[in-house]
């Protein structure tokens, strides 16, 4: 087991670890953090696998972003702060379900990549993804740009209520 | 190896996340756990067939985490929206007729 290897594991417990607490939790707010937790272990990961550039937008746009819009979303909801127990549907179908899906993608995913050796990664850094993003990529990276503004557009109509709808 | 691993017990995760919780933001954050196992697949498979692509694998992920922003926001929007017509969050008891009248 190379240094790689460890590291790897290390922050794969860290993120499976947080991700269970993630979908466990009583506390909303917890479950919030659980998931800071997690996703900064995968920009770990990223780190580990070669990919700077990924890992800081991980961290920019999930821990960043992300995570503080769910937490204001659950502040805007009036959320109880304290443990609240009508979190949960009934357990077992979901937990035969995830565990069925989990262990069943764990199983094929390292069955199909066994074959695959782990080289010498050339990372991943901002020169060399810009080059692959605005040479071969710049069809999708422009539709992309369009959909970040419509996406934000249509949060906006939705939010406010003074705007109103078509035909009223 | 390890990696594909992880993304697929965190995917077992989201999926078991989505199933079981009732309160809609609780359903979101299963979903961007769902998200980062996709992105972690992509970004091994990058590394370990690194001759055949030339970081394609990083740059889908990129394209996701924008994706996944995009959603949360529409996302939250939503559910905000929800919330102020009905006071509750709970995604079991949506109804799906008589919301607009």
């Amino acid at each position: 087991m190379t240094v790689a290897d460890a590291l790897l594991l290390a922050l794969g417990v860290v993120a499976v670890g947080a991700a269970a607490l993630v979908v466990t939790s009583k506390h909303l707010v917890r479950a919030g953090l659980y998931l800071v937790v997690s996703l900064g272990a995968i920009a770990g990961l990223y780190l580990v696998l070669g990919a700077e550039l990924v890992a800081w937008v991980q961290v920019l746009v999930y821990v960043g972003a992300v995570v503080v819009l769910l937490l204001f979303a659950v502040m805007l909801t009036r959320a109880p702060i304290g443990a609240s127990d009508d979190l949960d549907r009934p357990a077992w179908p979901a937990l035969l379900v995830g565990a069925g899906v989990g262990l069943g993608l764990a199983v094929l995913l390292a069955d199909a990549f066994r074959w695959a050796i782990f080289p010498l990664p050339e990372a991943g850094t901002a020169g060399r993804m810009g080059e692959q993003i605005f040479g071969s990529w710049v069809l999708p990276f422009e539709v992309i740009s369009i959909l970040l503004l419509s996406a934000l557009v249509g949060a906006i109509v939705l939010s406010r209520p003074d705007i109103k709808g078509r035909g009223e | 190896m390890i990696p594909y691993v992880i993304a697929a017990l965190l995917f077992g995760l989201g999926v078991y996340g989505v199933l079981r919780r009732r309160n809609a933001i609780l359903v979101l954050m299963a979903v961007e756990l769902m998200l980062n196992a996709v992105n972690l697949v992509f970004v091994t498979a990058d590394v370990t067939t690194r001759g055949a692509t030339h970081h394609a694998g990083a740059v889908f992920t990129l394209f996701i985490i924008v994706l996944a922003a995009a959603e949360v926001g529409v996302g939250l929007a939503i559910v905000l929206q929800y919330y102020r017509l009905r006071k509750a969050v709970a995604l079991d008891e949506v109804q799906l007729e008589g919301v607009a009248e």
